[in-house]
């Protein structure tokens, strides 16, 4: 009976205090920010609030299925999301997207047209392009001394432990499906079944599959090589100058994150300011210059320094690009991909 | 117990709100945070499109996951007894200080529990890859889990010790036993009770682990957390998950049946008990 007092005594406090949180907060507008992490200069999302008033609450996710999850909950507080391209497709298809108000977002003729009504949404009905790259591989030259110019390296025995793999299903299995000479959206289960062994067999030389981790694991030289998206390559390079980048030589995937409102948002005019400004081009070069990636944003990367637009890495010439296919939305087809990635981590 | 209301004057019992109202707050606490979501589970892990069916269960037990929950038990198990062997002594040696002293070193392994788990799980991260090369390989994880759960297994098993009556082992003494036959046959068999408790909350978070997996294993060990996680997040077949908790629940049950017996049994003489 004592206890019991003691732990209703301590629910009602709990209660209470919840209560109190509740009535915290003022007339201030607030936007909900979801991205994905090390992907903005924060000290823009403060000058934004400076100009407009309107603060930011900002959130970080690490994979396009965490965003979808947050995103098609019935409950979803976003007012402001960055999935990629095959995510707007399967969004789009979902219609959990708001079409954007084109008129608020002058800044969008600053966009550079290849960006701009691309196969996932026709006309940029729903979304605003914020970045773009390649997957590849960045390495170590002082600890590999063969070329990287293939996937193959990630299976060679002589690196064992030293190779880090990205922890996150699409890119994974594209990468080894483009190095067994397969579609990246294959529709074959034999293709994903061959593409699921391959990995079962190289897991013994892996030295850990990361995310965002993979950036600090090759700036200090813990592992020789890993699977990264361009613009961390961008960033770990100016952090450690002895590494190099490659998209090999059997293709990859280019990709495109871009800007959405989903449906539910009840801020559209604010996130719309919010995307504005986004695609101002000085804060497009200031954020793009600060998180290493690729600005689609032409009017922003003629204010950045020339060594970008010539960097390779940075702004891939258009031999990669051919090699390079975008993700689509596989569908229910996904259920496929993610069984033989289940088997893969399990393994 | 019950209060005549008119024929009494207003005593100082009187006017007090009957003690279970205070209860309320707390079942409806538990209605909504922790009913509610096991029939939402329930209701995932059993219907599919609506109808009830057991094609879920079926999927979620196969050979594979059925593997994933067998590594999550050889690691819980790993956990459980690494923490009693170093727990044990350090409770022990707590028990036979001064209260005083006893506290001030408890501070030591308590204090670091008021900080989230994750925060000291990436703190390890750190530790292991600037000092060791352990990090990401299934002895990082299960430092991690030890870690975490310590503290699990050192305060039931102090508890029971300094409850334990003192002359038991005076007369043990008296009756011509050395100290480390003393401590085999009175200290060891009257602290079961503690080693039980201690058993149990570390053996069951162990086998539900996820993070400290992923964090510390580099995603290479994949624990049944993780699976479910995964199955959830990833795949967002929150049929599968929740069927795949059912089992875990299940398997978690059935191994709290057997400790809760276990201690029934030890606990008829004296000791402490946590819970």
């Amino acid at each position: 009976m004592k206890t019991l007092k003691k732990i209703a005594c301590l629910a009602l406090a709990l209660a209470l205090s919840l209560s109190l949180f509740a009535c915290g907060g003022g007339s201030k507008v607030t936007l909900n920010v979801l991205n994905w992490g090390d992907y903005i200069d924060p000290d823009l999302l403060r000058q934004f609030e400076d100009e407009t008033g309107i603060s930011v609450k900002y959130t970080t996710m690490t994979s396009n299925e965490e965003m979808l999850v947050k995103l098609a909950s019935a409950d979803n507080i976003y007012d402001v999301c960055f999935p990629s391209d095959y995510l707007i497709e399967k969004l789009v298809a979902e219609d959990l997207l708001y079409a954007i108000n084109k008129a608020n977002i002058p800044n969008l003729s600053n966009i550079d047209s290849r960006f701009l009504d691309l196969a996932f949404d026709p006309g940029n009905q729903y979304s605003v392009p914020y970045m773009w790259g390649t997957v590849g591989i960045l390495y170590n030259p002082t600890m590999v001394s063969d070329p990287v110019d293939s996937w193959n390296i990630l299976w060679d025995e002589k690196y064992s432990g030293e190779i880090l793999m990205y922890d996150s299903m699409r890119d994974t299995i594209g990468i080894t499906l483009k190095k067994l000479g397969y579609d990246i959206n294959t529709r074959s289960e034999d293709d994903i079944l061959a593409a699921q062994e391959a990995l079962i067999a190289q897991k013994p030389l892996v030295r850990a599959y990361l995310t965002d981790d993979i950036k600090m694991e090759l700036i200090n030289g813990s592992a020789s090589m890993g699977v990264v998206y361009s613009g961390d390559a961008v960033y770990c390079i100016s952090e450690n100058p002895d590494l190099a980048y490659a998209v090999p030589k059997e293709g990859s995937n280019v990709w495109f994150d871009n800007i959405i409102i989903p449906k539910t948002s009840t801020r559209t005019a604010e996130a719309e300011q919010f995307i504005n400004f986004l695609c101002d081009a000085e804060v497009a070069a200031q954020n793009s210059d600060y998180i290493g990636f690729s600005t689609p944003n032409a009017a922003g990367l003629a204010l950045m320094d020339p060594s970008y637009a010539a960097d390779p890495t940075y702004n891939p010439p258009q031999d990669v690009l051919d090699r390079c296919q975008i993700f689509q939305d596989l569908g229910d087809f996904v259920k496929v991909f993610s069984n033989a990635w289940t088997k893969v981590k399990a393994a | 117990m019950k209060q005549t209301k008119t024929t009494k004057p207003k005593t100082a019992t009187g006017m007090l709100i009957r003690r279970s109202v205070f209860a309320y707050p707390y079942v409806v606490w538990m209605a909504i945070f922790i009913l509610a979501p096991m029939l939402l589970i329930l209701y995932y892990a059993f219907t599919s499109d609506g109808a009830v069916t057991l094609e879920n269960i079926v999927r979620a037990s196969s050979w594979d996951n059925l593997r994933v929950l067998a590594d999550s038990v050889r690691f819980a198990l790993y956990t459980t007894l690494l923490c009693l062997l170093l727990g044990f002594p350090v409770a022990y040696l707590l028990s036979q200080m001064k209260k005083t002293t006893a506290a001030l070193l408890s501070v030591f392994f308590i204090v670091p529990m008021w900080m989230n788990f994750l925060l000291r799980t990436y703190a390890w991260k750190v530790l292991l890859s600037a000092f060791t090369n352990m990090l990401y390989t299934e002895s990082a994880v299960l430092l991690g889990m030890v870690y975490n759960f310590l503290p699990f297994m050192i305060l039931p098993i102090y508890t029971t010790l300094i409850k334990l009556d003192k002359s038991y082992i005076e007369a043990a003494a008296d009756l011509g036993a050395n100290p480390r036959k003393t401590f085999l046959k009175v200290v060891l068999p009257l602290s079961m009770p503690g080693v039980i408790s201690g058993v149990t909350m570390v053996f069951i978070p162990s086998t539900t682990t996820f993070a400290i997996s992923q964090l510390l294993g580099g995603g290479k060990t994949m624990l049944y957390g993780d699976l479910i996680y995964m199955k959830v997040i990833t795949e967002q077949s929150w049929d599968t998950g929740s069927a795949l908790s059912i089992i875990l629940l299940a398997f978690v049950l059935v191994s709290m049946t057997f400790m809760k017996k276990a201690e029934r049994k030890t606990s008829d003489e004296g000791g402490g008990r946590l819970w």
